[in-house]
C-alpha cells in the first residue's frame, strides 16, 4: 500500500488495529505504553514494539509530548500507521524518531497481520 | 515545499540533531498544509508552559532539547505558567506542582526563552507590527495579533511553535496568505454591548457558529483593545477563530469585499443564550478576572470598585508580570489586596490547579474561561458581568 511519509525510518512487526482515533494525552500511559482511555476499543492493550494502526489522532497537543515519552521510556510502538496524520501525531512522531505513513486504507488491515512500513518510500506491506 | 539549500543542509543534519528533528517537523507541517516555502519570522509566543498542561513528558522533552543546546532564533515569549512564579507559596498552589513547574521555566530559560509567562505577549513588550510574519500559539493571542494589529500568523501549538522559535522560521501556509484572510461569514450585531462579558458572550455565540472561520463583525460600537481582547479569546475557544475582521475598527477590515458572504444576526437573544448556556454554577467560591491577561485598564477599573470595601470572598485577577509592576507602583495593588483580592501574575485559572486548591465553583466574566473551566478544572461556572461578580463576593 502506497501513502506519504510523516516521519522516516523503517519496522517491521505485529499490527495492532484501532478503528476510533487515540488520543494520546490521557489516552495511552506514557510510561507502560498501555491504553489506558476508558472505553475505548484498545483499552488495556500495550502499544510497545507493535505497529499502532489508527484513522487519525484526537484531543490535546500534549499528545505530541505523550508520544515523545513513549519512545524515551522504551514503549513506543515501532511505527505508526494513519489514514490521515493530523499535526499532534505528526509533531509527536517527528520529535520522537517514530517511523509513521499515512493516507493508508485501513480496511485491508488487522490485529495479529504482520507488516513492514517502510516509511522512507511511504510504503506499508503486509 | 521549496526548500533553500542552507534549508535542505539543516534537514540533512548539518546543524545537529536538534535542528533536524525540529526543522522536520515544519517541513512536515508545511507539506501537510500546502506551503510553498518557508517564511522569516519576527516574534514566537510558546504554548505549553503550565506543568499541569505538560507533565512529565512534556517536562522531559524540553529538558532534553534544552540540554542538547536548542536555542531560539528569534524573539520569544510564554504563554502563562500554572502558578504566581514569585507569590505561589504565598498564594497556597501546591509545593510539589511549584516544584515541577520551576524545572519548566529554567529548560525555557535554557533555550533563551523570555520567562513572559502571559497570554496578552503585546501587551507585555511583544508587538508585531502590521503584516509582519509571526509564529504564536495561545488562541487568544493568535486572534489578537491577527485580528487586531493585522500581524500574520497560524494557530501554532506548543512543539510547533517551539521549532519556529529555533529555526527562525515558519511554513508559509493558511494565515501568512492574503487569499486566507477573507471573510466567510458577515455577523451582523443588534445587541447592547456593555460590559467585557457582553463581548465575551457575543464571542462564545459567534465561535459556536462560524468554528474555524472568519468572520466579519458590522454594526459594533467603537471598542476598545480589552473589549475586542475577550471577544476574540471567547471565539477562539468555543470555535476555533483564528482571526475576524470589524468594520470600522480592524485594519484590513477595509479591505475585504462581504458581498455575496451568509450573515449571522446576533442580537439580545442570542447574548442571552450565551450566558444561560455558560452558567453552570450558583453561588462563586471565587471570582477570577483577567482571562486573557488584564490591562493596566482593568486592574484600575477593579481598584475603583473595590476601593474602602472588604471582601468576604477572594477575587483574583490575573495579568502578566510587568501589568503588576505597573499596579504596584500606581497603588492599586494595595487597594486590592486592602479589600482582600488579589493579582495574580504569570498564571491563567485554567492551567493552574485550582480544583486541588479547594474551590469548587469560580465566577468568571470570561467567555473563554467559562467554556474551559469545567473540562480544565473541573468547576462548575458562574458567568457574569464584573459588577455581578464583585457584588457576590462582598455580600
Amino acid at each position: 500500500m502506497k501513502g506519504r511519509m510523516i516521519s522516516p525510518g523503517r519496522a517491521e512487526g505485529v499490527a495492532i488495529v484501532s478503528k476510533e482515533p487515540i488520543g494520546f494525552y490521557g489516552g495511552i500511559d506514557a510510561t507502560t505504553g498501555i491504553v489506558i482511555e476508558k472505553g475505548h476499543e484498545l483499552e488495556g492493550e500495550c502499544v510497545k514494539d507493535k505497529i499502532l494502526v489508527f484513522p487519525c489522532g484526537k484531543g490535546s497537543t500534549v499528545g505530541s509530548y505523550v508520544i515523545y515519552g513513549l519512545k524515551k521510556n522504551g514503549v513506543a510502538p515501532s511505527a505508526i500507521v494513519n489514514k490521515e496524520t493530523e499535526t499532534i501525531v505528526a509533531t509527536g512522531v517527528i520529535l520522537a524518531g517514530i517511523p509513521c505513513v499515512d493516507g493508508i486504507d485501513m480496511d485491508n488491515i488487522k490485529t495479529g497481520d504482520t507488516l513492514i512500513v517502510d516509511a522512507d518510500s511511504g510504503t506499508v506491506e503486509l | 515545499m521549496h526548500l533553500t539549500k542552507e534549508e535542505e543542509k539543516i534537514l540533512a543534519g548539518e546543524q545537529g540533531e536538534v535542528a533536524e528533528r525540529l526543522f522536520r517537523l515544519l517541513v512536515r507541517l508545511g507539506d501537510i498544509y500546502g506551503a510553498d516555502r518557508m517564511v522569516p519570522i519576527g516574534s514566537v509566543q510558546v504554548a505549553g508552559v503550565s506543568y499541569k498542561s505538560l507533565g512529565l513528558p512534556g517536562l522531559e522533552f524540553l529538558e532534553d532539547y534544552a540540554g542538547k543546546g536548542a536555542k531560539v532564533k528569534v524573539l520569544t515569549y510564554l504563554n502563562p505558567a500554572g502558578m504566581d512564579l514569585e507569590d505561589w507559596e504565598e498564594l497556597a498552589f501546591p509545593r510539589d506542582f511549584a516544584e515541577m513547574q520551576i524545572r519548566v521555566m529554567n529548560a525555557f530559560r535554557k533555550m533563551g526563552v523570555i520567562i513572559t509567562s502571559t497570554c496578552t505577549p503585546y501587551l507585555a513588550g511583544n508587538l508585531p507590527r502590521y503584516r509582519e510574519h509571526i509564529a504564536w500559539s495561545e488562541s487568544s493571542a493568535v486572534s489578537f495579533s491577527n485580528s487586531v494589529i493585522g500581524a500574520r500568523t497560524n494557530r501554532e501549538g506548543g512543539p510547533s511553535a517551539l521549532a519556529a522559535a529555533i529555526c527562525g522560521m515558519t511554513p508559509n501556509y493558511g494565515l501568512h496568505l492574503d487569499e486566507n484572510r477573507k471573510p466567510n461569514f458577515v455577523v451582523k450585531v443588534d445587541a447592547k454591548l456593555e460590559f467585557n462579558s457582553d463581548f465575551g458572550a457575543l464571542g462564545h455565540y459567534v465561535g459556536q457558529q462560524v468554528k474555524n472561520k472568519i468572520p466579519y463583525f458590522t454594526g459594533m460600537h467603537e471598542a476598545n483593545t480589552d473589549q475586542l481582547k475577550t471577544l476574540g479569546a471567547a471565539m477562539a475557544a468555543s470555535g476555533a477563530v483564528a482571526l475576524y475582521h470589524v468594520e470600522g475598527q480592524t485594519p484590513e477590515a477595509h479591505l475585504m469585499d462581504t458581498s455575496g458572504l451568509e450573515t449571522i444576526e446576533v442580537g439580545g437573544k442570542e447574548l442571552q443564550e450565551s450566558y444561560d448556556k455558560l452558567n453552570t454554577g450558583k453561588e462563586p467560591d471565587i471570582v477570577i478576572l483577567g482571562c486573557p491577561h488584564a490591562s493596566l485598564r482593568e486592574i484600575a477599573s477593579l481598584a475603583e470598585k473595590l476601593d474602602g470595601k472588604t471582601l468576604k470572598k477572594p477575587v483574583w485577577i490575573c495579568t502578566s508580570r510587568v501589568m503588576k509592576e505597573a499596579a504596584n507602583r500606581m497603588h492599586l495593588t494595595d487597594i486590592i489586596e486592602k479589600a482582600g483580592g488579589k493579582i495574580v501574575a504569570d498564571t491563567c485559572m485554567v492551567v493552574s490547579p485550582i480544583e486541588d486548591m479547594g474551590y469548587k465553583t469560580t465566577g468568571v466574566n470570561s467567555g473563554k474561561a467559562a467554556s474551559y473551566l469545567p473540562g480544565f478544572c473541573k468547576q462548575e461556572v458562574v458567568f457574569a458581568n464584573i459588577d455581578k461578580l464583585i457584588k457576590g463576593q462582598l455580600k
